[in-house]
Formats: structure tokens, C-alpha cells, sequence
């Protein structure tokens, strides 16, 4: 076999299943107590700093890191559960997810002791946000175009740029940067970037808002005016930072995010289609859960592999490109299928506002975290075409 | 090595022996097929899914699901598939299999066989693959599992998209062999559940296959003085079609992996088991359309073995329920359950 893609059949673990028990349990008490509706996806900001800090008391952010920085060293598989029954609840969990998805795990794998001794915990209490500083004006799929300048100064660094399509930097205590620290080289067009670990409340670093088509604010541009970074905040090797970017891939973009962000509009349809749907929606509707079931195998899956040490980079990129093509036509398929449902009943109004706001959000799900062109060349080179 | 492992890898052996695509396509006639069955059926491969105390070699689930991905991506061209299932299904009522090839019927999920009060069989089955060739056919008839001979029944000729038998069998007024009770809870749906799983198995099987094809092709096949692999339009493509056969390898894992784990063919076997039929469905059109493009015209050649992969998966199909059959029994189930317990059906395992 050249390509040798796998996907074992991963069975979620009897404690998984106990814990998506006590999941359930904390999220209806929210709901009740009126903290989100998940039947709104369109609410707010999906930002809830209270929210964060009592996920943070049940030991739910960074679960699967070391007990000495705040973890609980809980399995992935764990992890999976908690991740994605926040996700289908809508759950407000912006304040928290990226660090405890990517952010935490990069410096537990580059920062100095003290730094993590510091950080960690906080991410896990659900203290800290954080955002992630890769594209730049003219640097976005290609990220080793970047520009942004970390230019050597006594006990550190000055850097000097711009960040933009930022998220959550309006709302970050930290950002984990790719700042440019030397040209590159002839042989090597990715040395000379460096991952940084950014304070945002750092003197010289400047927030302006970008507002996104949906109304809502998420992106900002991030202005970089000789702010200054400690020596002990680079991330890993100088220069080098091409080298540590690979391995974070397959835990960002395989997990159950990527194909649930509008999973309302699915649980919407099976509300207004009620109990005796016509032929031709039980059939689509019944081809959109094969699809969602397939998916979400793959991705627990994915999950399975990086619990057992694997980097299953090509699997991971699979999981993403598939699942955000699928949720990106989700919407439309959903309209398709309600098209027949009277005006009158009383569940249409409410799946008619869930659709226009999934269908507004349907062209950002193949771009962020790695765009289809992006993963289906990761995915080519797996299989030995480039 | 596990278990399924060393199972597999007797059964590629064979199929790499006896029954090479390539080597088939250019034989003048059948006389492959025989050596080929001498060799599974002694290796006990035909009736893995047999306990030994009835005549089988007892693997369990798992292995018989290896040795049929195995037989999917070699294009494994006897009813190899047929005779595992019909094993299985005579096992299930406690009754000894045969030697030989077998089939089973029905293979489509409104067809119904009924067991007249003289012990005769009623009843007409369409689309049994391999009926012709079979000696043997395990019947679900209503309640009861029986074994009849295939000479005893009146076989139409018929082939199916990929050039193998696909007959309608007309069951009216025979006499089994045997007869035994199905067990509890166990209907025509659980048996076409379990030949969902089979073919999508094999389809994922026949994916894996072409892929490796179709990637080898690419970077072999020169046009505009470049191997077309370095073209970014042909890397996207495979790229798709990686993603069709992972998805139809995940779905059929999976659903695999969850009969030979279920006590009995529950709510969450059938959402497997009908997942994996649609999407592994869905994943050979798509995937079979992929592979043909890159390969252009040499691959609509009756010489290229592209076919005997695409065509089978093709037709694999309509057994058991198409896609679309399944696709309004999954809908309309989720819909009977209502919206609330839509996620936590999905998130059963």
C-alpha cells in the first residue's frame, strides 16, 4: 500500500461515557440557570468569562496535561467527549478553547519551566485567552511569508508589524506570535521565524477591531510598535520555528469543531420536520447523519491515534478538509430539505433564523485553521505526489 | 501480528496466488476460479464465520471482516463474500454449512421468503449475487433459517453491473435441507444490516485499491513533460478521492467493529451499519469517478484493471439495500426519535 491511511475503530472508553453523563448534567443546570441558549447560536459572542472559570472548577480545560500544571492527565479520548458536547450545546467557550486545544500544548512542549509554571495553571482554571498571531496583510496560507520583525535587544526582543484576522486578540491576556527573527535562507524558505509567547497588555501592541460579515466581532488586527518580548518568552528554537509548526497540525484541525460549529440547524430540521418527515427529506435527512456519523468516526479516530502517540498528520487534514466541505453545504442542504415544511408551524421560524446565521458562517469554515487548497497539498504529499 | 492480521495476510496471499486482477483479466475463460476456491475454501477462509463444532474454521467477526477487505481490494471475483454471509447466517439458527459455495437470499430488504405449513418455502429474492454459481443457498424464511439446494430453486440468468451473477430466485414450493429457528430478535433487517457491513467492507477494500492505482498512475503517467502528480488540479483530486476512501474505510470499521461487539443488532448497530452502506456508497461513485478522470482513456480499456474494481464496487450497491433505501430507514428512524435524541444517538460510541 503506498498510501496506508488509517482509521481505526476507536471505542470510547466506559469512563468516556460517565463523563459525557456529568457533561450533560453541568451543561442542562447552565441552561436552566439561563447562562446560553443553545438554540441560539447568534447570542452574544460565545464569550462567558464566569462561564470559563466554573468549566475550569470541574477540571475540563487542559484535562489531559500534567497534574503539576493544573491537568487532571485525562485521556484525549476524554478530552473528545468534553470538546464535543460543548460544541453541540453552543456552549460560550471562546474565552478558553484555543488555549486549551493548541495554545497550552505548544508551551508545554517550548517554554521555559517557570513560564509554564506560571501560564498552565491559569489556562486551566479558565483565567486566561488566548489568541494566535500567524497572519499578517500579506502572509495568511503562506504563513512562512510573514514579516512581522523580532529584532534582538538587551534581554529580548522588539518587535515591529502587524497581525490581522486575529481572533479573540480584543479579549487575549496572551498570544502565541510568528514573528520573523532572521531572512531565509537560499536552501530554506521557512528558517528565520520564531514562535513567541506575547503579554498582551505589553506597551507598544495596539488592538483595532475587524468586524466579520455576520455582525460579529472576532478578527482584529494587531499593531506591533517596538513591543518588547523577554528573552524567556521564545518558543522553542530560533529561527526555527518551521520545525514545531507540523506536529500541533493534527490536533487542531481533527477534532470535533471542525464539522459542528452549526450542528443546531441539523437538530432544528429533525425538530421542524417532526415525527413522519416526507420520503424525500427522511432520505436526506438520513444521508446527512450517515455523512456526520462517518465524520465524526474519523475524527475520534484521529483522536484515538494521538492518544497512542501517533502524529497522524495526513488523517487529521483529512478529518478537516472533509468535515468543513460537508458543514460548509450543510446549510444548504438543510434549506433544501425544510423547503416543504408549512410557514405556519411554529419550529420553521426558528430553524429560518438558525439558517441565515449558519449560512453566513458557511465561507469562514474552509479558510480558518488551514484552508481546503492548504490541507488537500499536506494531503498529496501524504500520498507521495509532491 | 493480531489475529486479524495473520488471517488477512493468508487470504492476500491467496488471492495474490490465484486470483491476480491483472492476470484475470487476460485469462480466455473461468478456469482461475477453481484453484482459487480450492485454496480459500482449504484454508477454511470460505467458512471463517462457521464455528468448528458446524463444519467452519470459527474465526470470530473481526476476522471474517479482514478477510473480506482483504478480498476488496484484491477484486476477488468468486462468491467468497456470499458464502461467509450465508455461513454466518446458518450459524446464527445453529445449522452445519455445506461445502462449497454458497449465497444467501433475500439481499434485498423488501423481498420476503415465508415458510409454507408443509415445510415448503414461498417467495421470490432479486439480485442474489452469485446464485448461479452457488451450490447452496442459506434463506431467511420469515422466522426460520434454512438451507436449500440451489438446483432445487428456479435461478434466472442475470449479471450484475460488473459482468457476475445477479439472479432472482424463485423459491415457490421447495423443500430445504434444513430448517431451524432464527434466534430471538434476530429479522430480515439484521441480515441486511449484516450484508451492508459485508459490502462495505469490500468497497472500502476496492478504494484502497484503486487510490494506490491511481496515486502509482499519476506519478508514472508523463503529459506536458511533467509526471501529471505535480499538476496541483490532479494532486487535489487524489487528494478527494483520499478522503472518499477514508471516509468508506472509517464508516465500514466502524461498523464492523460494532457487530462484532453488539449483543444483538440494536439502534446503534443499525445507525453503523446503514452509515457505512450509504457512505461507502457514496464514497465508490464519488471515488470511482475520481480514479477514472486521472486515469483517462487507458482506464475505460477492457485491458486496464481499473474496472473490475470500479464496476464492483459499483454495483455492490444495490445489494441489501441501496443507499437511498437505507438513507429514508436512518431518516425516518432519527425523525421517530425526535430531535433530542438526535446527538446522543450519533454519540453513542
Amino acid at each position: 500500500m503506498t498510501a496506508n491511511l488509517s482509521f481505526d475503530p476507536i471505542r470510547l472508553p466506559e469512563e468516556c461515557e460517565t463523563l459525557r453523563q456529568e457533561v450533560r448534567a453541568f451543561i442542562a443546570d447552565e441552561v436552566a440557570a439561563g447562562t446560553f441558549d443553545p438554540d441560539r447560536p447568534h447570542d452574544g459572542d460565545q464569550h462567558s468569562p464566569e462561564f470559563s472559570r466554573r468549566i475550569g472548577q470541574k477540571g475540563w480545560i487542559g484535562m489531559t496535561w500534567p497534574k503539576k500544571y493544573g491537568g487532571q492527565e485525562r485521556s484525549f479520548l476524554e478530552r473528545y467527549v468534553v470538546t464535543e458536547e460543548f460544541r453541540v450545546a453552543n456552549a460560550p467557550v471562546r474565552l478558553h478553547f484555543v488555549a486549551d486545544r493548541q495554545s497550552g500544548p505548544v508551551l508545554m512542549k517550548y517554554a521555559p519551566e517557570h513560564v509554564k509554571v506560571d501560564v498552565l495553571p491559569r489556562i486551566c482554571r479558565g483565567e486566561v485567552c488566548f489568541a494566535i498571531g500567524m497572519s499578517e496583510p500579506n502572509s495568511g496560507s503562506d504563513l512562512f511569508a510573514a514579516k512581522t520583525k523580532a529584532t534582538k535587544t538587551d534581554g529580548g526582543f522588539l518587535i515591529n508589524g502587524t497581525k490581522i484576522w486575529t481572533s479573540n486578540a480584543h479579549i487575549a491576556d496572551y498570544m502565541i506570535g510568528l514573528f520573523r527573527t532572521s531572512q531565509p535562507t537560499k536552501e530554506n524558505r521557512r528558517h528565520g521565524l520564531t514562535q513567541f509567547l506575547v503579554d498582551m497588555r505589553t506597551p507598544g501592541i495596539t488592538v483595532n477591531p475587524v468586524y466579520q460579515m455576520t455582525g460579529q466581532h472576532d478578527f482584529n488586527e494587531v499593531v506591533f510598535q517596538d513591543a518588547f518580548m523577554p528573552d524567556d518568552h521564545v518558543l522553542g528554537e530560533i529561527d526555527g520555528a518551521w520545525k514545531q509548526a507540523t506536529s500541533e497540525l493534527a490536533y487542531e484541525r481533527s477534532g470535533p469543531e471542525r464539522f459542528l460549529e452549526t450542528f443546531y440547524v441539523l437538530t432544528g430540521l429533525v425538530r421542524a420536520l417532526g415525527p413522519t418527515p416526507d420520503l424525500r427529506s427522511a432520505e436526506g435527512l438520513g444521508r446527512l447523519a450517515a455523512q456526520l456519523h462517518t465524520l465524526r468516526r474519523m475524527s475520534v479516530s484521529v483522536a484515538g491515534m494521538l492518544q497512542a502517540g501517533k502524529e497522524p498528520v495526513v488523517e487529521g487534514s483529512i478529518v478537516k478538509d472533509m468535515g468543513t466541505v460537508w458543514e460548509q453545504k450543510l446549510p444548504a442542504r438543510v434549506r433544501e430539505l425544510a423547503a416543504f415544511i408549512e410557514e405556519e408551524e411554529g419550529n420553521r421560524a426558528t430553524l429560518e433564523d438558525q439558517l441565515a446565521f449558519a449560512t453566513m458562517i458557511a465561507p469562514k469554515l474552509t479558510i480558518q485553521g488551514g484552508t481546503t487548497e492548504v490541507l488537500r497539498g499536506i494531503i498529496a504529499r501524504g500520498l507521495g505526489l509532491r | 501480528m493480531s489475529e486479524s492480521g495473520i488471517v488477512a495476510e493468508t487470504a492476500a496471499r491467496i488471492f495474490a496466488d490465484f486470483g491476480d486482477p491483472q492476470a484475470i483479466i487476460h485469462a480466455k475463460d473461468g478456469a482461475w476460479k477453481q484453484p482459487l476456491w480450492k485454496a480459500l475454501s482449504e484454508s477454511g477462509l470460505t467458512l471463517a464465520w462457521v464455528p468448528e463444532q458446524q463444519g467452519g474454521a470459527g474465526a470470530d467477526i473481526a476476522d471474517g471482516f479482514a478477510i473480506l477487505s482483504v478480498a476488496g481490494r484484491y477484486a476477488v471475483g468468486v462468491p467468497l463474500a456470499e458464502t461467509l454471509l450465508a455461513g454466518w447466517l446458518l450459524s446464527r439458527a445453529g445449522l452445519a454449512a455445506p461445502a462449497g459455495a454458497m449465497t444467501v437470499a433475500p439481499a434485498r430488504p423488501n423481498d420476503r421468503i415465508t415458510l409454507n405449513p408443509d415445510g415448503t418455502l414461498r417467495g421470490r429474492a432479486r439480485g442474489v449475487p452469485f446464485a448461479k454459481d452457488a451450490g447452496h443457498i442459506a434463506v431467511l424464511a420469515g422466522s426460520s433459517v434454512a438451507l436449500v439446494e440451489a438446483a432445487t430453486c428456479r435461478i434466472s440468468d442475470g449479471l450484475s453491473l460488473a459482468g457476475e451473477p445477479s439472479n432472482t430466485v424463485t423459491f415457490d414450493g421447495v423443500r430445504p435441507t434444513q430448517i431451524a429457528p432464527a434466534p430471538e430478535r434476530f429479522d430480515q433487517t439484521a441480515l441486511m444490516l449484516m450484508g451492508c457491513a459485508v459490502r462495505s467492507v469490500e468497497t472500502a477494500g476496492a478504494l484502497e485499491a484503486i487510490l494506490d492505482l491511481t496515486v502509482r498512475y499519476a506519478n508514472e503517467r508523463v503529459a506536458f513533460e511533467r509526471p501529471i502528480a505535480k499538476f496541483q488540479a490532479v494532486q487535489h483530486a487524489l487528494a478527494r478521492l483520499a478522503g472518499e476512501v477514508a471516509a468508506a474505510l472509517t464508516a465500514s470499521g466502524s461498523a464492523a467493529d460494532a457487530i462484532a461487539h453488539a449483543e444483538s443488532f440494536d439502534d446503534g448497530v443499525f445507525l453503523e451499519a446503514a452509515s457505512a452502506k450509504i457512505r461507502s456508497a457514496e464514497a465508490a461513485q464519488e471515488g470511482a469517478a475520481i480514479a477514472h478522470q486521472m486515469h483517462g482513456a487507458i482506464g475505460f480499456t477492457n485491458e486496464h484493471v481499473l474496472h473490475r474494481y470500479t464496476l464492483r464496487m459499483l454495483s455492490w450497491r444495490d445489494d441489501f439495500g441501496s443507499e437511498s433505501h437505507w438513507a429514508v430507514a436512518l431518516g425516518n428512524r432519527i425523525a421517530a426519535r425526535g430531535s433530542d435524541e438526535f446527538w446522543p444517538l450519533i454519540a453513542a460510541r
